[in-house]
Order: structure tokens, then C-alpha cells, then sequence
């Protein structure tokens, strides 16, 4: 096959799989009554059983390839936000789908990769968002705020390695469940940081682009919240290329011989202490900037937004996708994000609905919902 | 004047609480030497790979290897100096594809840079294709029909090419000393000898690869070593050339429970 016939044929996968998950999307996102959100659900599993069985879905991936695929997410992310681009409540929906998405791969990198747990993913998150309202009132440009903001989630979740080092399983949970809770309660305590009320941010704003701002462009009237949600499928992509290099690389593979057996690992001169960190530091990062990003966005941060809860529902996330899998976890921030907003009325039972989901995908499909694959080669034949 | 022995131990003690699985073992091994060790379930054997490896720390005594004091050495060091080793229960990361399993393998050999990996791809796509080069060409050796299979999951491949996956797992880093911990369990006499020719030969190609082998099959020790050392509650009973040892009548009383 030609190099214009391999380019042809990735397109055409990449819309094969682009098209309807955009459209499903939409539906999807646009759906105004529970009954209508139900019929696209019906009609996205439909789709995906569809493409499974026929063997299109699989055929479609591995057509794409990786750059086919980021490009599809990023198409489908423009068109969304173009679509939308005067709805707040779904831009801002959107957004914070993303974002989550961002801080998931920062518990992936740390969990489903090196296999360290962290069960304090929202209190990394809130570190973020602090450190945004702290720097972000100064005069250091916004850029630099949201790198801190990972700079300081990864010092802050330092704290934590030796304990972290010294223990695996079950107690290495544990160790991270009390962080959790101390550091919400430090929040709440801590005046200088508003204490339990919180503290306000401005926008985020780069290069005199303020982007609260409503604003005229290309002749459409779009809402700040697009450009809120335009920020956050950049950062998603970067960090999901930053993801799928370090896992499709050498440092993914010593990741992975860190996780499956360390005994093994150092045997065979895997310096298993520094795999460790490095994963559990890079996820801090991701996490921390995820999280000052949404409190730009959001314009507002409290103590209560980073509870023990939120960060199950991160983890939940990562079970339910498939630990191990960046396709599914993608959909499972997605439907773990976004459904709640969808059906108001079961808004109230929001962590109920995680535990059932949770515990259903786990007794049907113990992997999750899309199964970790075993990594192909990233010889030269293979790039 | 004999050239230094390659490993040197002396007196290597390890207990566990009140049981002393290995005790005051002194062991030398010279440059690309077959040695066999042998003795009854439980005398110690796998102990001495597990503190020779720097899995369990020694409770007393030293080794040295090549000119470097190895006593207490961390596992990361030991394989740096150049020994490798298998285990009794295969210990391949089963989701992972046999040649991931071989990279771990030549973990020292690959570079870990930040910016090498996640930015020279195509450099990074070249020590791929050079690892997997690599990585066929011992699968050859022992096992052709996998080298086709390279990047298959380990999990589906039979018990018999896990076995050999994991040797040349030890190999692909071109260690100075092979650790073998009952290589052929589960094999049929047929499929060790065959495994013990694919030695014989990577051995050859090598140079200079010295092997301990933990076997239970006398035939094979017969065959393939240089020298023998009999394990018994942690000691040292005898040491010799095979024909030696099995003549030794305390061996046969320990070991073979003959009068
Ligand atoms: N980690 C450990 N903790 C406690 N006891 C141990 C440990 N490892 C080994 N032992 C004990 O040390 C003794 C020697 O065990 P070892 O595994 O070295 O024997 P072996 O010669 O390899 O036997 P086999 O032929 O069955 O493999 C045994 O009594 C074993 O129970
Ligand atoms: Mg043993």
C-alpha cells in the first residue's frame, strides 16, 4: 500500500469513527428531556454493539492510528464547541468533562501504569485550584499560574512518598484515603484561605485574551464558556499525547514491570522507588493543573468541592473505563461527568448512581468497559 | 597461576527466624563454568539465588563477583553487575507480550531519558527494532515458532515456552552469570535435553557466560556440568564433579535416601 493510500484510508477510518460519536454527542449533549437522553444512550450502545460485533469499531482504530485518533478527538471537540457555542450550561458541562478527563489521566498514569493508588485525586485537584486563586490575583502570567499549579500538586503529593513507598495494596490506599481527609480539613481550617467559604478567582486570561469575555467571532455571538471548553480539549490532548508516548516508550514499559511484579522488575535492574515517584509525581501534576483550570472556570473554590467523594468518582472513573484502557476511560469520564447534569432529577442520587454503575460494570465486566490491550510494538514498522 | 575465580562466596548464611535455610555456604565459581547445585526440597537452593540476587540480605558472609563485594547488594546492582537469573514459579508479566517481557530484560541496555522517549520517536523507534532483533534472534535459539509470536501476550503462550521466554529474558542483557532455578520442571527429558543443547550453544555464542543450575535430574547434571554442589539443611555436603558426588555415600544417604 502507498503512503497516499495509507493517509486515505486512516481519514476515512477517523470519520468513520469521529462522525457518529460526534453526532451521539450532540444528541446527546442537546437531549432537554430524561427521555430523549435515554434514547441516545440506547442509540450510543446500539452503535457500539453495532460496531463491535461487525469488527468496524476495531477496524476503525487501528486504521486511524494514533494521529487519526487525536485528530478525530480534537474534531469532534471543535465541532461540539462550535455547535454549542452559545449554550453556557452545556460549554461549561463540556469543559469540566475534559478537565476531569485531564486530572483521570493523572490517576491512570499513577494507578493503571505504576500501580499506585490514590485514593486523594480531589484533594490534589483542590491544590490546584488554590494555588490558581492564590498566584493567579499576581502578576505572573496565567500560563506560568496553571504549570504551577501542577508544580505545587506534585511538591504537595511528595509528602506522601515515603509512606507511599514503604507500603502497597490496600494500606497504600489507606495512606492516601487520610491525606485526603487532612488536607480537605486543613482547607477548612486554613483563614488565610478563605476557610470553609472559599475563595473567589478571576478568569483565566492569556496574552490580554480574557476568557470570561461573551464575544463576536466569525459572526456567531459565542459564550465565554467556549473558549473555557476550547482551553480544556487543548489540555486534554496534550495530555493524553503525553499519556500515550510515555506509555507506548520505554519509561511505559518500566511502569508496567513496576506494577505487575517488583520483585521481577528489580531483578532486572528496574529501579523500582524511582518508577514509583516519577508516576505518582507526573500524575500530581496533571491533576494539579486540571484542577487550576477549573477553578478559573469555574471562578470559585470551597473546601466541600474536594471531598473523599470526588475523589472516588475519579477512581470509579478509571474502573469503570477500564483500568488501563484510554479509550474507556474517555467514555467513562464522559458518561460519569455528564449524566448526572443530564437527568437532573436523579442529581440527588449522584453517588448511588456511581456505586450501581460502578458495581455493575464490575459484575459484568469485571475489566471495565474496555479492556486493557496488551502494548504493541513501537518499532518502525509500527510508526 | 589460575585465573581469579568469577564469584566468590563465603561462609552466606540466611535464616528465617529459627530456621537457617542457608548456612555458612562457601561457593566458588570460575569463568565459564557449568555448576550444578543440587540437594533435597528444602536445603537451600533457591534461598542462595534469593540471597545471591540480593533479594533476601544475608545474614552473614560476603560475596564478591569479578572484582566488585556484592554482599549486600541491592537486586538493581546485582543484575548491573552482570547476573541474571530465572525462577522456579515463572515470573513473566503475563499480560504483557513476550517481547516486552524480553525489553524488561535488557532494561540497562535501553535508554530511559525523558526526552528520548517522548520526543525522538524515531530514535526511540530504531532501539525498538534493534531490542526485537535481539530479542528474535535468542528466541531462536530456543524456541523458532515464538520467535514469530513476539508480540503475543505471555498468558497464551504454553507453560514450556514461558520457560524458555524467561531464560531468554535473563539472556538478552548478556549477563557474565546465569542463575537457572529448575529450568526444566515440567518438561519432558526429551524437551530438557533440547533446552540444555540451546544452553550449551548460547554459551558458545557468548564467550565467556558461567551458569548455576538447580536441577533435579541427575542426567542432566550428569551431562551439562562442570561441577556439583550438594545442599543439605543449608550446607554444604560435598562439592565435586558429578561422578564424584554420586559416588559420595553421605550424598546418597541425604539425597537419594540410598543406604
Ligand atoms: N521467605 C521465606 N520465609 C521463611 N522461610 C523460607 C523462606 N524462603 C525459604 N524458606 C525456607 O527455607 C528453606 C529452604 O528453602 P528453599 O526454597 O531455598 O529450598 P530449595 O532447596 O529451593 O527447595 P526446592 O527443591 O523445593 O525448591 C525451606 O525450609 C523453606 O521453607
Ligand atoms: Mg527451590
Amino acid at each position: 500500500m502507498t503512503a497516499a493510500r495509507a493517509r486515505v484510508r486512516s481519514a476515512l477510518a477517523t470519520l468513520v469513527l469521529a462522525v457518529p460519536c460526534t453526532l451521539l454527542l450532540y444528541g446527546f449533549l442537546a437531549a432537554e428531556s430524561e427521555g430523549k437522553v435515554a434514547l441516545v444512550l440506547a442509540g450510543a450502545t446500539l452503535a457500539a454493539a453495532l460496531g463491535w460485533r461487525t469488527g468496524l469499531l476495531g477496524w476503525a482504530v487501528r486504521a486511524s492510528g494514533q494521529g487519526g485518533l487525536a485528530l478525530g478527538f480534537a474534531l469532534s471537540g471543535l465541532a461540539l464547541v462550535a455547535a454549542f457555542h452559545e449554550d453556557p450550561f452545556v460549554l461549561l458541562l463540556l469543559a469540566r468533562a475534559l478537565i476531569a478527563l485531564v486530572a483521570c489521566l493523572g490517576l491512570h498514569v499513577q494507578l493503571a501504569d505504576a500501580g499506585v493508588p490514590n485514593f486523594a485525586g480531589a484533594a490534589f485537584f483542590g491544590v490546584g485550584g488554590y494555588t490558581a486563586a492564590v498566584l493567579g490575583k499576581g502578576a505572573l502570567p496565567h500560563a506560568v499560574v496553571l504549570l504551577a499549579c501542577g508544580a505545587l500538586a506534585a511538591a504537595v503529593g511528595s509528602v506522601l512518598l515515603l509512606p507511599l513507598l514503604r507500603t502497597r495494596g490496600h494500606y497504600a490506599a489507606l495512606i492516601t484515603i487520610a491525606f485526603g481527609l487532612l488536607f480537605r480539613t486543613f482547607f477548612e481550617v486554613n483563614e488565610s484561605l478563605g476557610g470553609p467559604q472559599g475563595l473567589k478567582l478571576g478568569g483565566l486570561e492569556v496574552l490580554g485574551f480574557h476568557f470570561n469575555d461573551d464575544r463576536h467571532v466569525l459572526g456567531l455571538e459565542w459564550s465565554g464558556y467556549a473558549f473555557y471548553a476550547l482551553a480544556a480539549l487543548a489540555l486534554a490532548l496534550a495530555a493524553l499525547s503525553l499519556v500515550r508516548r510515555l506509555e507506548r516508550s520505554w519509561l511505559g514499559l518500566a511502569l508496567d514491570a513496576v506494577r505487575l511484579d517488583e520483585t521481577a522488575a528489580a531483578c532486572f535492574g528496574v529501579e523500582v522507588a524511582r518508577w514509583k515517584i516519577g508516576a505518582f509525581t507526573l500524575g500530581n501534576a496533571l491533576i494539579g493543573v486540571a484542577g487550576g483550570l477549573s477553578a478559573m472556570m469555574v471562578g470559585f473554590i470551597a473546601p466541600n468541592n474536594f471531598t473523599f467523594q470526588e475523589s472516588l468518582v475519579l477512581v470509579s472513573i478509571l474502573l469503570l473505563g477500564g483500568l488501563g484502557n484510554l479509550a474507556g476511560l474517555a467514555v467513562a469520564t464522559l458518561i460519569v461527568v455528564c449524566l448526572p447534569e443530564k437527568l437532573q432529577p436523579i442529581q440527588e442520587y449522584r453517588y448511588l448512581l456511581f456505586s450501581v454503575l460502578v458495581v455493575l460494570v464490575l459484575v459484568l465486566r469485571p475489566a471495565g468497559l474496555v479492556r486493557r490491550t496488551a502494548r504493541r510494538s513501537f518499532g518502525s514498522a509500527a510508526a | 597461576m589460575t585465573p581469579a575465580p568469577l564469584l566468590v562466596c563465603a561462609d552466606l548464611t540466611r535464616s528465617f527466624g529459627g530456621l537457617v535455610a542457608l548456612d555458612g555456604l562457601s561457593v566458588e565459581l570460575k569463568q565459564g563454568e557449568i555448576l550444578g547445585l543440587i540437594g533435597p526440597n528444602g536445603s537451600g537452593k533457591t534461598t542462595f539465588f534469593n540471597v545471591l540476587t540480593g533479594l533476601y540480605p544475608a545474614t552473614r558472609g560476603e560475596v564478591r563477583f569479578g572484582g566488585l563485594t556484592l554482599t549486600g547488594a541491592r537486586p538493581q546492582a546485582v543484575y548491573r553487575a552482570g547476573i541474571t537469573r530465572t525462577f522456579q514459579r515463572s515470573r513473566l508479566c503475563l499480560e504483557l507480550s513476550i517481547f516486552d517481557n524480553l525489553a524488561v530484560g535488557a532494561h540497562q541496555q535501553l535508554d530511559h531519558g525523558l526526552y528520548f522517549n517522548l520526543l525522538r520517536r524515531r530514535a526511540l523507534a530504531r532501539q525498538a527494532d534493534a531490542t526485537a532483533t535481539a530479542a528474535r534472534e535468542l528466541l531462536e535459539i530456543f524456541d523458532p515458532p515464538l520467535a514469530a509470536r513476539l508480540f503475543e501476550p505471555v498468558a497464551g503462550i504454553a507453560m514450556i515456552g514461558r520457560r524458555r521466554v524467561e531464560i531468554c529474558r535473563a539472556l538478552i542483557s548478556r549477563p557474565k552469570l546465569l542463575l537457572l532455578d529448575e529450568p526444566s520442571a515440567g518438561m519432558t527429558a526429551d524437551e530438557t535435553a533440547h533446552l540444555m543443547d540451546d544452553l550449551l550453544e548460547v554459551r558458545r555464542r557468548f564467550g565467556d557466560l558461567s551458569i548455576i543450575l538447580i536441577e533435579h535430574e541427575m542426567s542432566v547434571i550428569a551431562r551439562v556440568t562442570d561441577r556439583c554442589v550438594v545442599l543439605n539443611y543449608g550446607k554444604k555436603l560435598c562439592e565435586g564433579t558429578y561422578a564424584e558426588v554420586s559416588t559420595n555415600t553421605e550424598v546418597r544417604q541425604a539425597y537419594l535416601g540410598l543406604a
